[in-house]
């Protein structure tokens, strides 16, 4: 039996340490890690936390991420609560074994500690690691700050192990900004964080000696599409409201409210900014100033990127008149992924906002008050025009001569 | 440790219940399933399995069927060995913390996977669980080739063998390089028990898996693994293949203990000519023309140094 920890009311905590507090008081069964920057505190917070007593799971360090993910899934398959942390390079290492962790219907959760992928090598923040695993079959949370990375990772098990779910999740962070930034944390209990998640219940486990099971199959054209369909189906239809139930009675319990679609001053918006992880908190601030310079600024941040909540996002931007997507990783020869979704989502709506698309933040580069006061300015500037007076896509923050597209 | 399974005969052996089944889709003739019985129905307790892809996991689970009834996972080609390593892990777990469904049950952790997903792919996934002491055992099944995509070399190919992406030609003999020695390797990893086995000697065979189910920690074994498909041979000839390949010592049998210890488990009271193992092998053929005959020579030499070389480390017993 795992000694209990005393924690304070309020713990001073950076987002490492949040995710590897929750890792703990959950008493997962299984980690199976490899140490990168910035995740590796994570995984060493819980080495110390298993050499001193109050772990009493396997903790298995490995020797590459593909073995880690590879190691999660047996360990899933074999019927236990699963859980492990990278970044970046390690992320595009286990992508592989993404896709089987989903397609095998296994719940483990993956605390991704976003940061930039080379080349060139980079060990700071932003969302490429994020983007690469959009289309692996995972729930994806992201979190702002260091309370969201605790919040969300008690959410994610609860949503991942229902067995209505059975499906893997990861819970983003900022590299650095958030990772590694402490900042006041708002502590459950051991006892009240290990009941809102619940004792893991096993389904289809290996270990059940009495009915053997085959985990992993091969299937071609004539089962393939409808596994996958499956997957899809339950993405779509099971995930959503499991997740507005977890935040429901995570509200309950501790009174921090989480939503799908997190939306700060968006009820009266004219123009509104969309981001993930931190820069939503930057972009609060400078949209407050916004309006005392009479400005109707508002903020949305996503905080399930998969499933997209597409109904309740285009909820929020019904009365908005320009939109900018701020996307933090390198597009790659076309318009950013945000653009792209928050484009698909409007196209058969009612709301005809202008939107336009800002790059920002590549490989840990600041996104400043001051470049937000920008975009609010373009924006303005569009809902005014009624149409885009700018480029469709801008780099900003970045040296040298201005970059844009489209 | 639980008891050991008592074997008498072939015929016994061969009617202990299954838990592989015969109605699988691996070629007529194919040794995988032999080697994989032989290893399953030398244990009565119970099985956790893995396979990496390649024939035996194509041929066993294709949905919505399986052949398996033992639990069995699959992941992909190189992650058999940690598959397999993560359920032994949480196996731990669960019995530390009083979860388990059957405590007193102690089942066998075995990963099986070809030649391609242990010598090349996978070996890296395999070091990791040897170094860190697994309770598991890494089942290969060595053909030799990557036969499941169609016969290119693997780094178990040997020299001379004409493979897709080593063939012979009017310039070339086939494969170049020499076969790697994954028993130096596995025991260099201080595991407790390394043997190399062949389906044709079955006694020798049982006895070397029931020793490694009894051992702590991680296992591994060398399956020689005859193709019929991708060695070219008729597929009634697996056995006698087998044989010639064993009683040429290109397929010595032996087990080193400890990482160090060797002993030689089968000594060929004829030993035959590794030409008359090669010739009855397509996969040969060119070599038994004037332009690629010196390659025959230097098979006979390499198998006649190993040999004295094993004999050495048996006799000077490390």
């Amino acid at each position: 039996m795992a000694d209990t920890m005393e924690l304070l009311d309020i713990e001073v905590w950076d987002g490492n340490m949040a995710a590897s507090q929750a890792l703990r008081q959950v008493q997962v069964d299984v980690v199976a890690a490899y140490p990168i920057t910035p995740s590796t505190p994570i995984v060493e917070n819980y080495a110390n936390f298993e050499a001193n007593g109050y772990v009493d799971g396997e903790f298995v360090m490995v020797e590459s991420e593909h073995a880690a993910m590879s190691g999660c899934i047996g360990a899933a398959a074999a019927g236990g609560r699963v859980a492990t942390a990278t970044s970046s390079q390690g992320f595009a290492l286990m992508v592989e074994t993404l896709y089987s962790a989903s397609g095998m219907r296994l719940p483990i959760i993956l605390n991704v500690v976003n940061r930039a992928l080379g080349a060139p090598l980079n060990v700071n923040g932003d969302h490429s690691d994020m983007y690469l695993g959009r289309d692996s079959g995972w729930i994806q949370f992201d979190a702002y700050c260091p309370q969201n990375a605790y919040d969300l990772n008690f959410i994610a098990f609860k949503v991942a192990e229902d067995h209505d779910i059975r499906l893997p999740a990861m819970v983003h962070q900022d590299g650095f900004m958030t990772s590694h930034t402490a900042q006041g944390v708002a502590t459950l209990t051991d006892e009240a964080a290990y009941n809102f998640v619940g004792e893991f219940k096993p389904m289809n486990d290996m270990l059940d000696l009495d009915h053997p099971v085959t985990h992993g199959v091969q299937t071609e054209e004539d089962w393939h599409f409808e596994h996958k369909a499956r997957q899809q189906h339950a993405l779509m239809t099971a995930v959503i409201p499991k997740i507005e139930e977890a935040f429901d009675a995570f509200e309950k319990l501790t009174g921090r409210r989480y939503n799908l679609v997190e939306a700060y001053d968006m009820e009266d918006a004219d123009v509104a900014v969309i981001c993930m992880g931190t820069s939503v908190e930057t972009a609060r601030e400078v949209a407050e100033e916004m309006r005392a310079q009479g400005i109707k600024a508002g903020v949305v941040g996503i905080r399930v990127f998969r499933p997209w909540p597409l109904e309740q996002l285009a909820a929020v931007l019904k009365n908005v008149k320009a939109i900018a997507a701020l996307d933090r990783s390198s597009p790659h020869g076309t318009v950013g992924t945000l653009f792209n979704e928050i484009a698909g989502t409007l196209y058969n709506s009612e709301t005809k906002a202008v939107l336009t698309n800002y790059i920002y933040g590549l490989g840990g580069r600041d996104l400043t008050k001051a470049h937000l006061v920008s975009i609010y300015g373009d924006l303005k500037a569009n809902m005014d025009a009624g149409k885009p007076t700018t480029p469709l896509q801008q780099y900003i923050g970045l040296r040298g001569p201005k970059l844009s597209f489209f | 440790m639980s008891e050991i399974k008592k074997i008498k005969n072939l015929k016994e052996f061969s009617t202990s219940a299954d838990r592989f089944e015969g109605a699988n889709l691996l070629c007529p003739g194919c040794a995988h399933s032999i080697i994989v019985r032989e290893v399953l129905n030398a244990t009565n307790d119970d099985l956790i399995l893995a396979a990496s892809t390649g024939c035996l996991e194509v041929c066993t689970a294709v949905y919505p069927y399986t052949s398996w009834d033992a639990s069995w996972i699959h992941i992909g080609f190189e992650n058999g060995s940690t598959a397999v390593a993560g359920a032994e892990a949480m196996y731990k777990a669960l019995k530390k913390k009083g979860r388990l469904k059957q405590p007193d049950r102690v089942p066998k952790f075995v990963a099986f996977g070809g030649d391609g997903a242990t010598y090349d792919i996978g070996f890296q996934w395999i070091s990791g669980c040897f170094e860190r002491g697994h309770n598991m055992m890494y089942v290969c099944l060595d053909n030799e080739v990557y036969a499941n995509t169609g016969g290119q070399r693997s780094s178990s190919t040997p020299i001379g063998s004409s493979a897709t992406t080593s063939p012979a030609g009017s310039t070339s003999y086939g494969e170049k390089k020499m076969k790697k020695d994954m028993m130096a390797i596995m025991a260099a990893h201080g595991a407790p028990y390394v043997a190399q086995v062949a389906p044709n000697k079955w006694k020798d065979m049982v006895a070397k898996i029931q020793k490694g189910f009894a051992a702590e920690g991680p296992v591994y074994i060398n399956a020689m693994s005859a193709c019929t498909t991708e060695w070219k041979f008729a597929p009634e000839d697996t056995i006698a293949i087998s044989d010639l390949a064993t009683d040429s010592l290109v397929f010595p049998l032996y087990e080193i203990i400890d990482g160090t210890k060797l002993n030689i488990t089968y000594r060929p009271k004829n030993i035959v000519p590794v030409r008359d193992y090669l010739g009855a092998q397509g996969r040969f053929k060119h070599l038994f023309t004037k332009q690629y005959e010196h390659i025959l020579d230097q098979w006979q030499k390499n198998v006649d140094d190993k040999w004295t070389y094993l004999q050495r480390r048996e006799e000077a017993s490390v």
